[in-house]
């Protein structure tokens, strides 16, 4: 009898919709909805945003309902939603000094101008469940500061700068490269580097920023600044010629000092490393940072020997899109080659056992 | 939030431009892997992507779709592809090779000999025949640069000291037009000699890796062998189970727990066409 597999059409039809029954769960539960995620799934759709790539909470929420809360194929959603949008230009460069900020922190100085500022964060909450959640109790308001924040907090890092304790900022001129638009190359620049690394896997640039931490290529990292808040965001439409508010968004900057570097010409300086991210992303804005300074260790002359300053290693696969894509298109039929190499591997099995030779690792 | 309106064939104008301008400079060049933009695209890497992209921004109205995924029209992810552009294309498909004026295919090529007017599309997941001797892009490119394929020779000659012949039983290396070594995609070495000096146009996609390379009409390809170890491929002692074909590649079906087995077409149009007498 044959038996392959006949009917991929029907068999496809049947499998979509019993996904979405599984997806919607028992339906005597009420259906989320997209403002509920929006809401209180905060740092999910933050996470959608940051590694799809697209700003967009009310999308990213829908996503996640549609992935069935598997974040990284909601990710891939975005992605794939965002690839088929216009593209009108490019926002100016965010000013993040002067963020409306919600939590800032410095783990370098004691206090800092501007104050250190604990926000909304897990830091110090002890890990106990929470039971008045499951019973559904409302939590009680939050308190409000006495004064209002200033909007124009110097950075930390430029109260480093001022002394040449730390090297200057990138001083690379014109316009910053789009891996979207164009296939990244080797060796890829600074900017690329960081984009690469805003859109990369927050699970795999973790786990590169703690090797480094532990001897892979350390580069003895202090947090000198971690702020999150809201900033404005400018365009400038070609027919106006000058720049416009076109919205406001959250993002989570992360500027790390690192161990110093010097030569004859130079005194020694600390050196930077950065992260930016959608949304309140302390993990991924600071494994950001780390990776992006371990990556300027071919600039900076240190040798290369740990994965996490190896950029063709990390940037060709912090791409959780790709990754899961190819990882799982191994479930896709592959017997034309398996077939291949059983005529193979039988033959060459034959001709040994012929020769009255055994072919013991291959029993 | 709206929901999007997509495009014939789902890219964007821009965009198949962009993948336009990589598959010219692909078949000027014929088996150079040319980098370009690729897209997210609302099927996984790995799945296709590569190919789905060039069949998108070659396809017109009036083309016929056939896709295939192991010989066969009706594997599952042949069947999502073909109804991808079914519905962003509102294109004719058909299963019959002669038939088609665009063929998509992963991990083979058809049995039916194919014509000048039909374009075949691979779907690639790693463009780099030298990707497993070399990781390093840097350094493969300098190698194709250079063409120093010394490796590949090498590699060769190690399964030949090792096993008494080549071991590569799919993606089999060969050289286009004497210049570049390419990576004809996961296809069995079977096919390597269809590509040969083959009348239709051969466009090769791989999304994840942003490479397009090509084999343009009536090219040279030559497989990789030596002098005293000349390519051959695979072989099997009975004929396909259906149809008789003692030409075509089988696949091997397990049909009972006793170990029985069957071996068939992998290519179902042409078993079909066999059994038919068309």
């Amino acid at each position: 009898m044959y038996v392959a597999v006949k009917g991929g059409e029907q068999a496809i039809d049947a499998a979509h919709r019993l996904l979405a029954e599984e997806r919607r769960g028992d339906r005597s539960v009420p259906s989320l909805t997209l403002a509920q995620i929006a809401e209180q799934l905060t740092l999910a759709v933050d996470r959608v945003m940051n590694e799809g790539s697209l700003h967009d909470r009310e999308l990213a929420a829908l996503a996640i309902q549609q992935a069935r809360g598997d974040l990284i194929e909601a990710i891939f959603l975005i992605r794939a939603a965002r690839t088929t949008l216009p593209r009108f230009g490019y926002s100016e460069p965010l000013e993040t000094r002067r963020m409306r900020v919600k939590r800032r922190v410095s783990a370098a100085f004691k206090d800092i101008p501007g104050g250190q500022i604990l926000g909304p964060t897990f830091d110090y909450t002890h890990r106990l469940l929470d039971f008045s959640l499951a019973a559904g109790l409302e939590p009680p308001e939050a308190a409000v500061a006495p004064t209002g924040l200033s909007t124009d907090m110097p950075r930390v890092l430029e109260l480093l700068d001022s002394e040449g304790l730390i090297e200057k900022p990138s001083q690379e001129q014109g316009e910053p490269g789009d891996l979207t638009q164009d296939p990244l190359s080797f060796p890829a620049d600074r900017d690329l580097r960081l984009q690469n690394l805003a859109r990369g896997d927050e699970g795999f640039l973790l786990s590169l920023a703690y090797s480094t931490q532990r001897g892979y290529g350390r580069t003895h990292p202090f947090a000198g600044e971690i702020r999150v808040g809201m900033v404005e965001v400018s365009f400038t439409p070609e027919e106006l010629g000058f720049a416009i508010v076109i919205g406001e968004i959250t993002v989570t900057e992360c500027e790390m000092i690192n161990q110093f570097k010097g030569s004859a010409m130079v005194k020694p300086q600390f050196t930077r490393g950065y992260g930016l991210c959608f949304g309140q992303s302390e993990r991924k804005a600071m494994s950001m940072a780390l990776v992006d300074r371990s990556l300027r260790s071919g600039e900076l002359g240190e040798e290369r020997i740990a994965p996490a300053q190896d950029e063709e290693f990390v940037l060709s696969h912090s791409d959780n899109v790709q990754a899961t894509g190819f990882v799982e298109h191994l479930k896709l039929p592959h017997y034309v080659d398996f077939q291949s190499e059983l005529v193979m591997l039988r033959r060459m099995r034959a001709e040994a056992s012929g020769d009255g030779q055994t072919l013991k690792a291959a029993e | 939030m709206n929901a999007p309106a997509y495009n014939f064939a789902y890219l964007n104008e821009q965009t198949k431009r962009m993948i336009r301008r990589a598959i010219l400079k692909a078949i000027a060049v014929p088996g150079y892997q040319v980098p370009f933009a690729s897209r997210e695209m609302p099927m996984p890497y790995g799945w296709g992507t590569g190919g789905v992209q060039v069949t998108a921004s070659v396809l017109t109205p009036d083309d016929r779709l056939k896709v295939i995924d192991q010989g066969a029209d009706d594997t599952t992810n042949a069947v999502s592809i073909r109804k991808f552009f079914v519905k962003t294309a509102g294109v004719a498909t058909t299963e019959r090779t002669e038939e088609a004026t665009i063929i998509q295919t992963r991990h083979r090529i058809p049995e039916t000999p194919l014509t000048a007017d039909q374009i075949l599309v691979f779907q690639v997941p790693i463009p780099e025949p030298l990707r497993f001797l070399e990781p390093r892009e840097t350094e493969t490119r300098k190698m194709h640069a250079l063409e120093e394929y010394g490796v590949m020779h090498v590699k060769l000659y190690e399964d030949i000291a090792q096993f008494g012949e080549i071991a590569t039983t799919y993606a089999y290396p060969a050289k286009v037009a004497d210049r570049y070594v390419f990576d004809p995609s996961p296809i069995p070495k079977f096919d390597n000699p269809k590509l040969d000096d083959c009348p239709a146009l051969q466009l090769f996609g791989a999304g994840r890796e942003k490479r397009i390379y090509a084999i343009p009409p009536h090219t040279k390809v030559k497989s990789l062998d030596f002098e005293d170890h000349p390519f051959e491929v695979q072989r099997w002692n009975e004929p396909c189970a259906l149809c008789g074909s003692r030409t075509s590649f089988l696949d091997e079906i397990v049909i009972d727990d006793k170990g029985a087995r069957m071996f068939v077409c992998s290519d179902t149009d042409f078993c079909a066409k066999q059994r038919d007498g068309r």
